[in-house]
């Protein structure tokens, strides 16, 4: 799928409705919405209350003994005992996990029953990967401006340490053939067909099914092609994890994290790391390429325990009940690579999306006043920067005059993301929705408009999926 | 939580061979004591009215709209659920044989759990010395008796200060509740009622009906029992813990459809985060309990600033912050109630708890001195002095020194954070507005302190 910066305002939602700009209720807040920079008009905002996650766990850690359903439903049951929603029948939970095991069918409905709303809650199941945690934030904002649902909670949740293990192909075809088998001896002759390997399990990996590369193989690939340095990872990766050491220590996440299973905080967080502590590390991605191998497991993420929670609304039912609104989801956009021909990066989507996104809503990088690019790896991140600042690459695959732009660092990531936190795929959204509303409300406005953000997250399968959040 | 509901000895002596067992052999034998559930009568039987003045057949007939069984006169042989000795008009010791012996002669008569109650005025406040050693005898009197009651029964009393008359509606909320099982644990213990006005409870069993509360330290132990108490009782409760404990704050929030609310109390804003909670989810904040607190045991001569200093920033100087936050909001306006868990360890002392100890003292110290700014918004500020209670903490405690410290008072058992929080429930509702500045031991009169 070529990217094309051509007609952003084709593809958006605007056809659902005339945009007739319908302000809900007559207070300043609405005026203030309506005068966000010309983009489609909602009929109404969709408002972010809070959110609630639980600390994440390094793979085969404190939360070893958990499933997702455990994880998803003490996720839930924060968010629940945060802002008093026993019993509360909400519009709709919408949650996934990317590794989910079968038995999970219907995960989210199911961590609804088990949690303290109401058994009167519908809820469904999400999966783009990566992405699966915004994903379920866009689809209910959008629910909520349409206003099929006046309340939302969106979530995802993922471990790496309860992960499902499947049979072989072998051995799964003939446990399905002995039981349409009649006769003794179709059984055996079924039986008769299994070899030892048969019988090793597949675990789950992280690799593409179609390259047969891991991710981070992947992601080495693109960090080569934009010529990043180990120094330039190292250091995105120290920031992360001062960055968020600095946030718990001055409580920012007191109303957005819940303990879990004896854990209090984020275990990958380090800290005390330093750029040499990181120097030391050996390069585990890209080792046979012609390239420096620059990527450890201190500049990527490592695999994680946990899940994440945002309490969605209208603004009117926020009202009634007496709840905080933090800031409005504005809009989302999702982008795809062919990373299959190697044309671009495997999780180089987001910087197609958001030079898409922005531009149906007139801004420029230099609009945002906070910038959350998810840290799938530090290369992921300098990569994306890498592409936006390179003029031939604006002109070229962007469809622009020049470089798309560069972002201010003391924007990014301020209060830390993914190489510090750690990465529960389907949890990631979640986490840093909630974290980018409330640092959106604390900031409340700029030059007389709501300060606004960006949030921009790459998914396995070449996806990406990126959003605009504003103050409120 | 966990905690047996009675400690392993008192089962064992409370039926059968282990009954008889520790009869023979003088071991203690502490009784199951009756508790306060919703809907239970307020007496098991009926209640004996004993003293001469006017206030005495006040007080009768007050208890008589109550629906309880009352007699003025003791019916030999009748099993008694109370006796109340209204002695407001003492003016000399010789005055109290008449109503002190009847309560003698009628003490075989009371039933298990049955309370004694005097109401005598404050010996401080006496015009001439006879009365003033009359009204302070009746506290030596009923100190003494309640140490000779069994069976669960218990002996405490009201003082009346100033104006306040017997039947007033603040020393009857006082009196309803040292008579029911709410103060089953409280023993030997005397309110000072020193406001005679209050707004009694149109619903006794839902006496905090409409108010919203906060309890700080709820996510285990007194404070969850405090939260479950104050919401059993009817009122919306925000439960506070630091962070850490956000897990099971999460818990008891969801339990009482409550709203958890992580704060480190020490933190410079913690008051105003609290109201700012408040404010936006509640509109108002009517009752503050300061039930956090941590011990850093030690002996002085080994003791270190960091313990010493964490207690007094958790257990005292972040109430004084706080309260200062509460004092100036005008969501905390309406009938306020300020209630501290302070400890007997504040008041005896504690060998080991220097810090500990400072700090609870310190707590009745700031109790008494901020009721003065409490009193223009109406409001009441008091503690509790909790004794040995059965929590988690005690729990971890030698096996031999805790038997030892769970009979060390006159009901031979400890009690349980329930105890605690039914005093914190009564002291935060309408009808403790007659009492301000004090601190109310849950004890079972401890032979430690005062």
């Amino acid at each position: 799928m070529a990217p094309s910066a051509s007609s952003p305002s084709s593809a958006t939602p605007s056809s659902v409705t005339p945009s007739s700009a319908v302000p809900s209720d007559t207070d300043d807040r609405t005026a203030s919405a309506t005068s966000a920079p010309a983009g489609p008009a909602a009929p109404r905002d969709a408002v972010i209350i809070g959110g609630n996650r639980i600390p994440f766990a390094r793979s085969g850690g404190a939360y070893t003994k958990a499933s997702n359903l455990d994880m998803l439903t003490a996720a839930l049951d924060g968010l629940v005992a945060r802002f008093g929603l026993q019993n509360e029948r909400i519009g709709e939970v919408a949650a996934g996990a990317v590794l989910k095991h079968s038995r999970d069918f219907n995960l989210t409905r199911e961590a609804v029953l088990g949690s303290a709303l109401s058994a009167e809650t519908p809820a469904y199941d999400v999966q783009q990967a990566c992405a699966t945690g915004l994903e379920t934030v866009l689809g209910l904002a959008n629910k909520i401006k349409l206003g099929q649902i006046e309340s939302a909670i969106a979530g995802g949740v993922d471990t790496a340490s309860d992960a499902p293990i499947a049979v072989s192909e072998g051995l799964r075809s003939a446990l399905l053939d002995l039981g349409r088998a009649k006769t003794t001896m179709q059984k055996l002759t079924i039986l008769s067909r299994l070899r030892p390997k048969d019988l090793a399990p597949n675990a789950p990996g992280t690799g593409e099914p179609r390259t047969g590369l891991s991710m981070g193989e992947h992601q080495a690939l693109t960090t080569a092609q934009w010529n990043i340095s180990r120094a330039a990872q190292d250091e995105l990766a120290l920031a992360s994890h001062q960055n968020l050491a600095a946030a718990y220590d001055r409580g920012f996440f007191d109303d957005l994290v819940t303990p879990y299973r004896g854990l209090v905080r984020d275990a990958n967080l380090r800290p005390d790391t330093s750029l040499e502590k990181l120097a030391k590390l050996k390069p585990v991605f890209g080792r046979s390429l012609e390239a420096e191998a620059t990527m450890t497991a201190g500049n990527s993420t490592p695999l994680t325990d946990g899940a994440a929670t945002v309490l969605l609304g209208s603004e009117a039912w926020a009202r009634q009940h007496d709840l905080p609104i933090l800031a409005a989801v504005i809009d989302g956009e999702a982008a795809a690579v062919d990373f299959v021909h190697g044309k671009d990066g495997l999780l180089m989507a987001p910087v197609f999306a958001v030079p898409r996104l922005l531009a149906r809503h007139n801004l420029t990088l230099a609009d945002l006043d906070f910038v959350e690019i998810h840290e799938a790896f530090a290369g992921t991140v300098l990569s994306t920067l890498a592409a936006w600042e390179d003029e031939e690459f604006g002109k070229e695959r962007l469809g622009l005059d020049g470089a798309f732009g560069s972002i201010d660092r003391s924007r990014l990531n301020v209060n830390g993301s993914s190489l510090a936190a750690g990465h529960p795929f389907a949890a990631t959204g979640g986490r840093i929705v909630a974290s980018l509303a409330k640092m959106l409300h604390e900031k409340g406005s700029v030059q007389g408009r709501p300060a606004r953000g960006l949030i921009s997250v790459c998914a396995a399968g070449g996806q990406g999926v990126v959003a605009i959040l504003e103050a409120r | 939580m966990g905690v047996p509901s009675e400690d392993a000895y008192t089962r064992f002596v409370s039926a059968g061979f282990g009954r008889d067992l520790a009869k023979r052999l003088g071991l203690p034998q502490p009784a199951v004591l009756r508790r306060y559930s919703p809907h239970q009568p307020l007496l098991t039987g009926p209640v004996l009215v004993l003293g001469f003045s006017q206030q005495a057949d006040a007080v009768a007939s007050a208890l008589l709209d109550w629906d309880l069984d009352v007699r003025r006169h003791a019916t030999p042989k009748e099993k008694l659920g109370a006796m109340v000795l209204v002695l407001d008009d003492l003016s000399h010791p010789s005055d109290l044989a008449g109503p002190v012996l009847a309560a003698g002669a009628s003490l075989r008569d009371l039933a298990a759990s049955g309370r004694v109650v005097t109401v005598a005025r404050d010996a401080a406040e006496a015009s001439d010395p006879a009365a003033a050693a009359a009204r302070a005898g009746v506290e030596g009197m009923l100190r003494s008796l309640a140490k000779e009651l069994r069976a669960g029964a218990t002996g405490n009393g009201i003082i009346l200060h100033g104006e306040v008359d017997p039947s007033s509606a603040s020393a009857l909320g006082a009196l309803r509740f040292l008579l029911s099982a709410r103060s089953a644990f409280v023993d030997g213990q005397f309110l000072s009622v020193s406001i005679p006005e209050a707004v009694l409870p149109e619903d006794w069993e839902r006496p905090l009906a409409g108010r919203v509360a906060v309890v700080t330290g709820a996510a285990r132990g007194i404070g969850a029992s405090i939260a479950r108490t104050l919401h059993r009782d009817g009122a919306r409760v925000i439960v506070v813990d630091v962070p850490a404990a956000g897990e099971q704050l999460a818990r008891v929030a969801n339990e009482l459809s409550g709203t958890a609310l992580q704060v480190d109390i020490t933190a410079e804003n913690a008051g105003d985060r609290i109201l700012e909670h408040a404010g936006q989810r509640y509109g108002r904040l009517d009752i503050v309990v300061h039930n956090a607190g941590i011990t850093r045991d030690k002996l002085l001569a080994n003791m270190d600033p960091v313990r010493w200093n964490s207690v007094i920033a958790v257990n005292i100087a972040a109430q004084l912050r706080m309260n200062e936050a509460f004092l100036t909001s005008e969501l905390f306006t309406d009938r306020p109630r300020i209630v501290s868990v302070a400890s007997t360890s504040g008041i005896a002392g504690n060998r080991g708890q220097t810090n500990y100890a400072t700090s609870k003292a310190g707590v009745i110290g700031l109790v008494g001195a901020t009721a003065r700014l409490l009193e223009p918004r109406g409001g009441t500020i008091n503690a509790v002095a909790p004794g040995f209670i059965e929590t988690d903490m005690t729990a971890r405690m030698p096996f031999a020194t805790r038997e030892v410290a769970r009979r060390l008072n006159s009901l031979q058992q400890g009690g349980r954070p329930e105890d605690v929080a039914e005093t914190v429930a009564f002291l935060a509702s309408g009808g403790a507005a007659g009492i301000t500045g004090r601190t109310v031991r849950v004890c079972g009169q401890n032979l430690v302190g005062k």
